[in-house]
């Protein structure tokens, strides 16, 4: 049996982070919570086999595999499950495990099932440098912290809503509070914003050495994104962006931050050592 | 003893069908039910435990014969002053399985007055305790009382027997858990010193609120029941000023006229754009602005909104009761399978 690809250990761990899902689904809809320990069991699970597929990916392309959408993709549901294991047992919020697997799901199958996202595999795009590499990582792990604040976001705008239509109970009973999610959510943008601005002013000590090699949409997009997420953070902090409002920009801004990733590939292209080839590695 | 297994029994009376007046006359005060442990003594029943609560005084037990059971509506006849004729009116009784099949669904809560209420388990519990302490449990009572609490338990598990509140004040304490998580640290400002506020507020301190105020039209009053509930009083005309110092605010008031308008309420947010307010207004006429609900951060339900909540989780209780019946008579008839068998040996 000839080994393993990386995309198929990829496609063994979107299966388990769908499983996830459904299973978040099914209790959800049954009007029970689900089990904590199997929910991190099945995302440790699909945890492993993500890693383990970009590992793959990262031997095959010499470095982060950060080089096209497909990549950038599958980093961001990566990064969005590294922090759900590491931190979610510390939240202790109910239904986030489920809104992790589902996240994950949609992005890795997503990414998965879209060819062409995956068509062009760069190699060593970071041409042995490791601090851009660490850039890159980091501003994509934001992402995932981002994505977790969308969750909870998303949680606390429909927690808000049960209780301004006074339905308390159902599938409303298992949400968390509004303050927990609250302060969960401010936690979360804060870290994002903090990873965010570090991993810009690492890749800034590059561009300023060579800044024809990021392109004007890339630099764009990306401070764009920073420029949004501080904006958010510095208005709740002054409590100039509260409740629902806060909630609904912080769902909004990941909708960007997600679409923010086209100009960021965009840009990126071959460093005088890199190869590019279409779907050569896998 | 019958061939078939012990006489295995439950007497007595409950709200089920004893008027309040009766039920009134057959409370059981600590003297009165010392009197009548002391008269059921003599009567030498081989297994007995007394279950004495507000709405129910029930013996469970293992009677020699019939006329155990008359001994026993006797004594407690003669120690509550009730005439043999009311108490024929009222009395309930079961034998055998019924009898387990009736002390798992009083467990369960499925025979209290509040549908799956909670409190009646621990009182079934201090029931059986107090009869182990007394040495009246044997090994029929012993085990029909274990599976009774393993049944029940399991019947508030996987039925919805118990999910929600199913009063007013309780509802009132679930929205504030769903906003605030615990009110450990909320700060609660009750407006009116009448009896629907006083219960409420005793509800949030049950789950864990330390942080009371109360506010009254009437100094006299509000002090009086601040006294009562360990918390401070605040002069009726300041307190406007500092709404934005409390996480829940109830009305509770008789006065004709809203006393927290939509405006009080905005400034009070002024101070705390962040952090929700849970406003609950359960005066009628109403004492909160219905404006209020619109404001950013704000939460206002209603004396209304709180019955239907409360309305809707009773009848999702109700909804359950007879799968929970199912369940109960599944256990207790395999319970009694093995009293019977053990009684055999």
């Amino acid at each position: 049996m000839p080994p393993l690809i990386d995309r198929t250990w990829l496609w063994i761990a979107a299966t388990c982070y769908l499983v996830g899902a459904v299973l978040g689904l099914v209790a959800l809809l049954r009007e029970r919570r689900h089990s904590r320990a199997a929910m991190y069991i099945i995302l440790a699970a699909g945890y492993t086999f993500q890693t383990f597929g970009l590992y793959l990916r990262g031997l095959a392309v010499h470095g982060c595999p950060l080089g096209n959408k497909f990549e950038l993709i599958q980093f961001t549901a990566w990064s969005a499950a590294t922090l759900y294991l590491v931190i979610g047992p510390a939240f202790r919020l109910s239904l986030l495990g489920f809104g992790t697997a589902l996240l994950t799901a949609l992005l890795s199958i997503g990414a998965l099932l879209v060819p062409s996202w995956d068509a062009t595999v760069r190699t060593h795009i970071f041409g042995g440098n490791a601090w851009i590499e660490f850039h890159a990582a980091l501003a994509l792990f934001s992402y995932g912290v981002f994505g977790l604040l969308a969750l909870v976001s998303i949680m606390y705008l429909v927690r808000d809503y049960g209780l301004r239509n006074k339905r308390i109970g159902g599938s409303f009973a298992l949400l968390p509070s509004i303050r927990d999610l609250d302060q969960i959510g401010l936690r979360l943008l804060g870290a994002g914003v903090i990873l965010l601005a570090l991993s810009l002013a690492v890749g800034s000590v590059w561009w300023r050495r060579e800044p024809a090699t990021v392109n004007l949409p890339k630099l764009l997009a990306t401070l764009g994104v920073f420029a949004a997420y501080g904006l958010a953070w510095l208005l709740r902090l002054r409590e100039q962006l509260t409740g629902r409002r806060w909630a609904q920009a912080c769902a909004l801004l990941y909708l960007a931050a997600l679409l923010s990733i086209a100009p960021v590939n965009s840009s990126r292209h071959a460093s005088p050592s890199a190869g590019m080839t279409k779907g050569a590695t896998r | 003893m019958s061939a078939s297994g012990p006489l295995l029994f439950h007497l007595g009376a409950s709200h089920h069908n004893a008027p309040l007046e009766l039920r009134e006359k057959l409370a059981l005060p600590p003297a009165r039910a010392a009197e009548l442990h002391e008269r059921i003594a003599a009567a030498q029943l081989p297994e007995l435990a007394l279950l004495n609560t507000c709405n129910r005084v029930e013996f469970y037990g293992v009677a020699g014969s019939e006329h155990d059971l008359i001994a026993l509506g006797s004594a407690l006849c003669a120690v509550t002053g009730l005439s043999a004729e009311d108490f024929a009116t009222i009395r309930a009784q079961t034998t055998g399985p019924e009898s387990i099949r009736h002390l798992t669904a009083v467990a369960a809560g499925l025979e209290s007055q509040l549908l799956g209420e909670n409190e009646i388990f621990g009182q079934v519990k201090d029931a059986y305790a107090a009869a182990q302490s007394m040495g009246r449990v044997g090994p029929v009572l012993n085990r029909v009382f274990q599976k009774a609490f393993q049944a029940a338990k399991h019947v508030r598990t996987h039925t919805a027997i118990s999910v929600g509140q199913v009063s007013v004040a309780n509802v009132a304490v679930e929205l504030a858990l769903t906003i605030f998580g615990d009110l450990k640290s909320t700060r609660v400002l009750l407006l009116g010193a009448g009896d629907i506020g006083e219960k409420t507020a005793k509800a949030f301190q049950s789950r864990g609120a330390t942080s009371l105020t109360v506010s009254n039209r009437t100094p006299e009053r509000a002090f009086a029941l601040a006294q009562t509930l360990d918390a401070t009083a605040l002069p009726f005309e300041h307190f406007v000023h500092h709404l934005g110092n409390y996480d829940i605010v109830v009305g509770s008031t008789s006065a004709p006229d809203l006393i927290v308008r939509a405006a009080d309420a905005a400034a009070a947010f002024g101070r705390r754009r962040a952090q929700p307010i849970l406003f609950l207004d359960l005066a009628l006429p109403r004492d909160i602005d219905p404006a209020v609900a619109e404001l950013q951060n704000s939460y206002l339900y209603n004396l209304d909104d709180l019955a239907k909540i409360a309305a809707q989780n009773l009848a999702a209780r109700t909804a359950e009761v007879s799968r929970a019946r199912a369940l109960i008579a599944e256990k207790a008839d395999a319970v009694w399978q093995q009293v019977i068998a053990r009684h055999a040996v």
